[in-house]
């Protein structure tokens, strides 16, 4: 049940774009058509849902303080919590080229289709703050699985979303200097605005 | 004759000064007419997330830019011995360092606003403007020009970022440049009642107030979009 909470609660409440801003650069710049933001929203998913849990098993068995005591007594007092910024950025980074390559080689036509947009993942900013947000807060194994699989959920909704809108948009006669950029920030608060209602929700 | 054009070919340039004006405008088309969040549409996430008040934005405006001058440095350095393939995860690693350093800085002589940027610090490692400057100019340029490019950059996101500050400071709780010692409480002083504006202490409020600079800026330079 707490799991399920959490799930909800990643989607709707603590949504990675609109109680967050995170990952707005490709949020903005690649919500144009429907079918190319939820090809991204799909990779977002699976590397957010992988990357969350993998970097909680190298923060608990080798940053924290005394996590190495499983290798040596000696190690009892050592604390690298410093590095987590370096190793996490490091195992993001090696986990999308390492996709990528295998998505090359076993499934050309996944790759085609979502290919172009694995690089960019790399750096997309809701990666890394799903590795910093679960660093902040005591979640176990479990549980960080459920915030990465959730938050990604919810970025992919938020891009999906946004795409709609903008396809729509086409029609409508919005004042020259407000066209592109500006208006799809008029538009991404209001949908935010939106969201805020998901507030105090709970199952 | 072969030897003729190669040797007009090795009429030295005469030696670029230090703040030649094509250098002084690495530093000022950022601040304006390329800037990066307006018009590049880079560094908006934490754009959105630290400007609730003048100091976080100040403090995270100071260490963008501190990271992106001294990782387009030291990339500019390395750019020809950078294999393509892997040049994304070397970008990576160089400017983590850089932020490591700026975090650990924050923590040991700014502990509020280290905890008040909480996650944004170490976000500026993905921050689309450090990464994006690299890959448009210091993988390409020298050094020296690379560095005043991203000091540029981080200066325009800072000018961003004040602005956003003042105003949803200044529109939400009423003051300017609260936690410093200098705090001033515009409306208390003025004698006007004031209720804060809830709408701006929350992103989505950045969000709109972004929205309208944009409009702004670009009415001003006549710039728009084709679709």
């Amino acid at each position: 049940m707490n799991l399920v909470n959490l799930f909800v609660k990643s989607i709707f409440i603590d949504n990675m774009i609109f109680a967050y801003f995170l990952g707005m650069c490709s949020y903005l710049a690649v919500s144009k058509k429907v079918s190319t933001a939820f090809g991204l929203g799909l990779a977002v998913v699976f590397v957010l849902g992988l990357t969350v849990p993998l970097n909680w098993l190298v923060q608990t068995y080798f940053l924290n303080e005394g996590a190495l005591a499983w290798i040596s007594d000696d190690f009892k007092n050592v604390d690298l919590s410093f590095l987590s910024f370096i190793v996490f950025i490091s195992v993001i980074a090696a986990f999308v080229q390492l996709t990528e390559m295998a998505v090359e080689k076993f499934s050309p036509s996944l790759y085609n289709s979502l290919g172009i947009f694995l690089p960019l993942i790399a750096v997309n900013c809701s990666i890394l703050g799903g590795a910093l947000f679960m660093l902040g807060r005591p979640y176990n194994f479990a549980e960080a699985a459920t915030f990465g699989f959730g938050s990604g959920i919810g970025w992919m909704l938020a891009i999906v979303a946004l795409a709609a809108v903008r396809e729509k948009l086409k029609y409508s006669d919005v004042p020259k200097p407000l066209k592109g950029l500006g208006i799809t920030f008029l538009i991404v608060g209001l949908m935010s605005f939106g969201f805020l209602s998901f507030m105090g929700f709970t199952l | 004759m072969a030897t003729a054009t190669a040797t007009s070919q090795e009429v030295v340039k005469p030696k670029e000064g230090l703040f030649s004006k094509k250098n002084r405008k690495l530093l000022s088309d950022p601040l304006d007419t390329n800037n990066p969040i307006t018009v590049q549409i880079l560094g908006v996430c934490s754009a959105l997330a630290v400007t609730v008040q003048i100091k976080p934005a100040l403090f995270m405006a100071l260490g963008l830019t501190f990271v992106t001058c001294f990782s387009s440095l030291i990339i500019s350095f390395l750019r020809n011995s950078i294999p393509s393939r892997i040049r994304i995860i070397v970008q990576l690693a160089i400017v983590s360092l850089w932020v490591i350093l700026v975090d650990e800085i924050l923590k040991a002589y700014a502990y509020d606003v280290s905890k008040q940027l909480s996650v944004f610090v170490g976000l500026i490692i993905t921050n689309c403007i450090v990464m994006g400057r690299l890959e448009a100019y210091a993988m390409a340029n020298k050094p020296w020009p690379s560095f005043l490019d991203g000091l540029g950059n981080g200066l325009g996101y800072g000018a961003i970022l004040l602005t956003l500050g003042v105003f949803r400071e200044l529109l939400g709780a009423g003051t300017l440049f609260k936690g410093f010692p200098f705090e001033i409480k515009v409306f208390e002083s003025l004698g006007i009642p004031f209720v804060g504006n809830g709408l701006m202490m929350l992103p989505a409020g950045a969000c709109i107030l972004i929205g309208l600079l944009i409009w702004a800026q670009r009415a001003r330079n006549g710039y728009s979009e084709a679709d």
